[in-house]
């Protein structure tokens, strides 16, 4: 709780948790990421846009937007594009939880937290090995 | 909690914005249908991982990929829409550039589902 403000201190006042001074509890950093991975999952429809309308362009063009998707950048774009999916997508059902009205009690919001962590770098992790494992093969 | 608003105005329930529930609700139909279908995208990019021209094609132009394909891009540029109109109704505080932002993606959105739908048709449907 570092402050740079020099009167309220002085005053003996308590801070009020504003975003400079207050550490976000998971919860609340489980909640903004939804948003940025939905941002995120945005923009990734640019990359699914660009493929389909290459495919119908031709093999020219396909091969020139796959010689960039299977680029290094290429890749780290797409498993960063995985990885946001997959949070989006756990977590989304988490809040499809909530809008029934199931899972609001303080130690299951983080339980489900914590599982929609674990789930999306988890299926990251294997979507990504199974794509490995299939390019190795062919 | 005392109601002062008419019971006609309580039958629409469409509250202070005019729209009601429609925006909150679309948005969780969009999200329980595109559930199947992003975990169907996503076997399909990975079982594509790389392939050919003429394999992708090929997978594509098969009537359930391609309807599958459709509706895929249909939820995901719908939810995608509805999510980032909140997102700049909650960011931008200044009203036209609120108004003009939320516009413009919708546009987008509006637009690349139409390169997307008329791609998918194009590959299933031949003539390339």
């Amino acid at each position: 709780m570092a402050s740079s403000d020099s009167t309220s201190p002085a005053r003996g006042r308590p801070l009020s948790p504003h975003l400079q001074v207050y550490r976000l509890p998971l919860v609340a950093v489980l909640s903004i990421t939804h948003r940025a991975t939905g941002v995120a999952n945005t923009v990734g429809l640019a990359l699914l846009t660009t493929w389909l309308v290459a495919l119908a362009t031709g093999p020219a063009a396909y091969d020139a937007v796959m010689g960039h998707m299977t680029a290094w950048y290429g890749l780290i774009a797409l498993f960063g594009w995985t990885v946001s999916i997959y949070y989006h997508l756990s977590n989304g059902i988490r809040h499809l939880f909530w809008d029934v009205g199931y899972g609001y009690e303080l130690r299951n919001a983080y339980l489900s937290g914590y599982a929609v962590v674990a789930s999306a770098l988890t299926l990251s992790a294997v979507t990504w090995f199974i794509g490995f494992m299939l390019l190795g093969k062919a | 909690m005392s109601d002062f608003s008419s019971p006609l105005r309580r039958a629409r329930g469409l509250g202070s914005a005019q729209d009601g529930t429609h925006h909150w609700w679309i948005q969780r139909v969009t999200a329980i249908a595109l559930v199947p279908l992003v975990i169907w995208f996503i076997m399909l990019v990975v079982s594509l991982g790389g392939a050919s021209y003429d394999a992708a094609t090929a997978t594509l132009s098969q009537p359930l990929n391609g309807i599958l394909m459709i509706l895929l891009v249909t939820g995901t540029f719908y939810h995608a829409s509805l999510g980032f109109q909140v997102v700049l109704e909650d960011y931008v505080s200044h009203e036209w550039g609120r108004k003009l932002s939320i516009i413009a993606v919708n546009l987008f959105c509006i637009a690349g589902a139409v390169a997307c739908y008329y791609s998918i048709l194009k590959i299933g449907l031949g003539g390339s």
